[in-house]
């Protein structure tokens, strides 16, 4: 901006994006999204999982480069082409997982990148820590210290030193991405007092998060995003009401094809559970659950990211050992923590993060459908290869996995491929139980739907599916029988059929944060 | 069915990737590193004439998806190795070529190339142990103490295992059940077994007096003109060959080296599999430690100094992933039988050891720089 022109008149916003996209393979993120922000206000953004938020922020933190549309920051177009540009324009992101190294002190990491020094290298701790102490207490926080390391401060202190370091450089719009996601109340209320603080110097936050109560105390306006388009803009964020937003957040202009449930069968018909949990708790985690799984149906569990979802699945499966209650399987109790015990029981889990979890990356799809079954191709310890081959390609074939081709590396494979391969080592296996922790991560809309048919067939063919997603849609569509999750509580218990995505946003939404 | 092709861009990257015997894309293999040589996209086919590749090495059957690869890196070794006999029939024409300078090359081989096998197997696990040469020495002294030696062959053999069985067992203990990082762990067993032998030997050099030890280092033991010692790294390459590529045990292995949580997640007992691993590289220390015996005719607590970062480094250069998740039992012997070469040329050549040991960081240095191409080759 040129210094002779006049200052900026207060309506020129801080920020404006206006018809974002951004494609990733088989995947259109951004569908023209607009978001407007103004100096000093907190600014809420609102959407469901998959909605498209985070892919905005990071195109707004420089980590993503969008395909089109423009931002115009204080009234000048500009291209953020990495984080270290955006943060020279004065825009810090603090992102869920803190970026902070926990082996250095507050001072360090405030100023990491960034060191005050003299001659060049040398860098003047003193003066580092001083202004450390000056930022902190800027922030209403001079009880952190700054010679302490990282690792030792709680998790809302360390929020409060990412702030800082915000702070450190100068920044005009800090984005918080659900910041009390790890929070208590009181460490939720000071974070507030916080954010106050920055308004009241002219800095803008855009907030996210999924409490809408909590956005009703600090939030000016809202934004809400949908399938990767805006729309609802500047709502304002104390007089909206709930039903109005969830209505907004709901209702997908991509429709997901959902195959068809069979009919319940009659009481006397239902076979007997498979799976029982028993008041399966683990403490700081999830409170205690029971749950029955009968061979046949989809269970669903629905609750947002931090709800205890994949907590419990992972416990039921004997990757977490439990602090109270059992699995049964046929009513013999499994070993709590043993997932051997689990496997052996007939338990199988497509785990949520498909590669670093579930897969082999440097090996063929026959390895990796065949490693849970390899007793089953050898004659004391020697593998018979021809035969693991067969029964792999045969396990591809029935879920149409492609590349038909069981020597194809697993890692050349699209998403749901890759998911299909996790699915095909457990029906290799022969397992009752199917636990599937979102199941549609990372895959692309037009191979969902073939996903959920496996998915649906499978529980056809006897099988019992527990579902985890974060996706309501897709636990509704999905499902027979839901459980919605709000902080690690069951809160509620109904067929799929008789619950709506409006029904259980409220459900998982509403309310503040009791732990 | 769909046929394989119906997804251009996948068909043709697995067709690319895998050159596996058993597939449906065989006949096309041969003409892929053509048709990939000729687009220039990777450096793959420069280092050696690919078409070849699947007949060339052993190493490559039942590894579908890996041979080319593998093939590849074994290929440049040999390529190497056959340099390296190049020069030196070269420069001591009579010397290294003579019958009794390879019988000694493939004898001196024999005690590293043993330990190297093991310590494959645990680096494709992800894990790795710097205790080899420690327990190397600690068996040897162990073995060829006065009393043991009272017992005869039978006496030096047994305790030679036992003794690496037990180390082994100890590391295994404590990294899969103790928690403790291996470098760490086989770090302090490095340090308490050396310590040990010391202790045993009082830093004096134990002569073995039990003839029928000694017997089988001299020429008239040899088999068809092959020294016993070579026979039995024969057979541990075989069968350490075997196990990894043809056995649960070995498929195991390379699960929990190529992702310990999944292979977790999938039911494997990954703590159970890393003791075993651990126990299997104590166990060929001791046998490597009865070939030592053998060979030098005594038991020294200065035994196998520095032979962890000879086996680490030859298992590296034969193409073993550092970070787990791939090991070639044959890349590791022909990564020992460069380094031995190279040392015997240079003692031929009356060469200082100084040179020798530049050569050999030279030739850890370009071998990585090949497979980290070839690597990206296969990424695209």
């Amino acid at each position: 901006m040129a210094p002779a022109s006049a200052p900026a008149p207060p309506q020129t916003p801080l920020l404006t994006m206006s018809g974002i996209t951004k494609t990733f393979p088989g995947v259109r993120a951004l569908d023209g999204v607009d978001l407007e922000v103004q100096a000093g206000e907190v600014h809420c953004l609102l959407g469901q999982n998959g909605a498209g938020k985070s892919t905005l922020i990071k195109v707004l933190a420089g980590a993503h480069q969008p395909d089109d549309g423009v931002i115009t920051w204080q009234g000048e177009a500009i291209t953020l082409k990495s984080p270290i540009a955006a943060m020279r324009h004065g825009i810090a992101t603090i992102y869920q997982e803190l970026d902070l190294v926990e082996g250095l002190s507050v001072a360090e990491n405030i100023f990491l990148g960034h060191e005050p020094t003299s001659a060049g290298f040398v860098v003047k701790g003193r003066e580092a820590r001083a202004r450390a102490t000056d930022l902190l207490a800027r922030l209403g926080h001079p009880e952190i210290q700054a010679h302490r390391p990282v690792g030792s401060l709680s998790a809302a202190q360390q929020q409060i030193v990412s702030m800082a370091r915000a702070l450190s450089h100068d920044v005009r719009l800090i984005v918080m991405d659900e910041p009390s996601a790890a929070l208590d109340p009181d460490e939720v209320d000071n974070l507030f007092r916080t954010v106050a603080t920055l308004t009241a110097d002219g800095v803008a936050v855009i907030y996210i998060s999924h409490r809408l109560e909590e956005i009703r105390r600090i939030g000016d306006r809202v934004t809400v995003i949908k399938d990767g388009r805006t729309v609802a803009v500047g709502l304002p964020a104390d007089r909206t009401p709930t039903h109005e937003v969830v209505a907004l957040m709901t209702g997908r202009n991509v429709e997901y094809v959902f195959p068809e449930r069979p009919a319940p069968a009659t009481a006397a018909a239902r076979p007997e559970p498979v799976l029982r949990v028993e008041g399966l708790a683990r403490e700081g985690e999830f409170e205690p659950v029971d749950l029955e799984l009968r061979p046949g149906e989809i269970v669903g569990l629905a609750g947002l990211v931090g709800s205890g979802r994949s907590e419990i699945l992972e416990t039921i499966y004997g990757a977490r050992k439990p602090t109270a209650g059992r699995v049964l399987v046929d009513g013999v109790a499994l070993r709590p923590g043993s997932v051997r015990s689990a496997v052996r029981a007939g338990l199988g889990l497509a785990p949520e993060e498909r590669k670093a979890q579930g897969l082999l990356m440097l090996e063929s799809v026959t390895r990796n459908v065949s490693v849970s079954t390899l007793s089953r191709f050898s004659r004391a310890g020697w593998l018979d290869h021809g035969a693991e081959r067969s029964a792999a390609h045969r396990a591809i074939r029935e879920l149409s996995l492609r590349p038909d081709n069981p020597d194809a590396r697993i890692r050349t494979l699209s998403g749901g491929n890759q998911q299909k391969a996790v699915l095909a080592r457990w029906l290799l296996r022969g397992c009752r139980v199917l636990l599937l922790d979102e199941p549609t991560r990372g895959v692309d809309v037009g191979a969902r739907a073939e996903l959920y048919a496996v998915i649906r067939r499978l529980a056809d063919d006897g099988l019992a599916v527990l579902l985890v997603s974060s996706e309501v849609p897709e636990v509704l569509g999905l499902a027979d029988r839901v459980l919605v999750l709000r902080e690690g509580r069951v809160v509620h218990r109904a067929p799929a059929q008789e619950l709506d995505e409006h029904r259980v946003l409220d459900l998982v939404m509403e309310g503040s944060p009791t732990r | 069915m769909t046929p394989p092709a119906s997804e251009a861009q996948q068909g043709g990257t697995g067709a690319a990737a895998a050159s596996g015997p058993p597939t449906p894309n065989t006949t096309e293999t041969p003409n892929t590193p053509n048709a990939t040589n000729a687009a220039n996209t990777t450096n793959m086919t420069k280092t050696s004439s690919t078409p070849n590749a699947s007949t060339a090495s052993p190493a490559s059957g039942g590894r579908p998806g890996l041979g080319l690869r593998l093939d590849v890196r074994n290929l440049s070794l040999l390529g190497v190795l056959l340099a390296l006999v190049i020069v030196g029939g070269f420069t001591r024409p009579e010397q290294f070529l003579s019958t009794s300078n390879l019988q000694l090359v493939l004898t001196q081989a024999s005690v590293i190339g043993v330990v190297t096998v093991g310590m494959t197997f645990v680096i494709t696990s992800g894990g790795i142990d710097l205790s080899v040469g420690a327990i190397l020495a600690l068996a040897s002294v162990w073995a060829t103490t006065v009393a043991t030696q009272e017992y005869g062959f039978g006496g030096i053999l047994f305790t030679a295992v036992a003794v690496g069985l037990a180390c082994g067992l100890v590391n295994g203990l404590l990294i899969a059940y103790g928690g403790m990082v291996p470098f760490i762990a086989t770090l302090a067993m490095l340090a308490s077994a050396r310590g040990l032998a010391l202790q045993i030997t009082e830093g004096k050099t134990q002569i073995v007096t039990v003839q029928s030890v000694l017997d089988l280092g001299v020429p008239d033991s040899y088999v068809l003109g092959i020294p016993p010692l070579v026979l039995v790294f024969a057979a541990v390459t075989v069968i350490g060959w075997l196990v990894l590529n043809r056995t649960t045990f070995g498929r195991r292995t390379v699960a929990v080296g190529g992702n310990a949580e999944a292979a977790r997640l999938a039911g494997i007992d990954v703590r159970r599999q890393r003791l075993y691993l651990y126990l299997l590289s104590g166990l060929c220390c001791g046998i490597a430690a009865f070939l030592l015996i053998i060979l030098a005719g005594s038991g020294q607590n200065t035994n196998g100094n520095l032979y962890e970062l000879d086996a680490i480094a030859a298992a590296i250069i034969g193409g073993t992933l550092l970070t787990g998740g791939r090991g070639t039992i044959v890349g590791s012997v022909l990564g020992v039988l460069v380094f031995t070469t190279i040392t015997n040329i240079f003692a031929l050549n009356n060469l200082q050891s100084d040179v020798q040991q530049i050569a050999k960081g030279a030739i850890i240095v370009a071998a990585v720089l090949i497979q980290r191409r070839t690597l990206r080759g296969g990424e695209s």
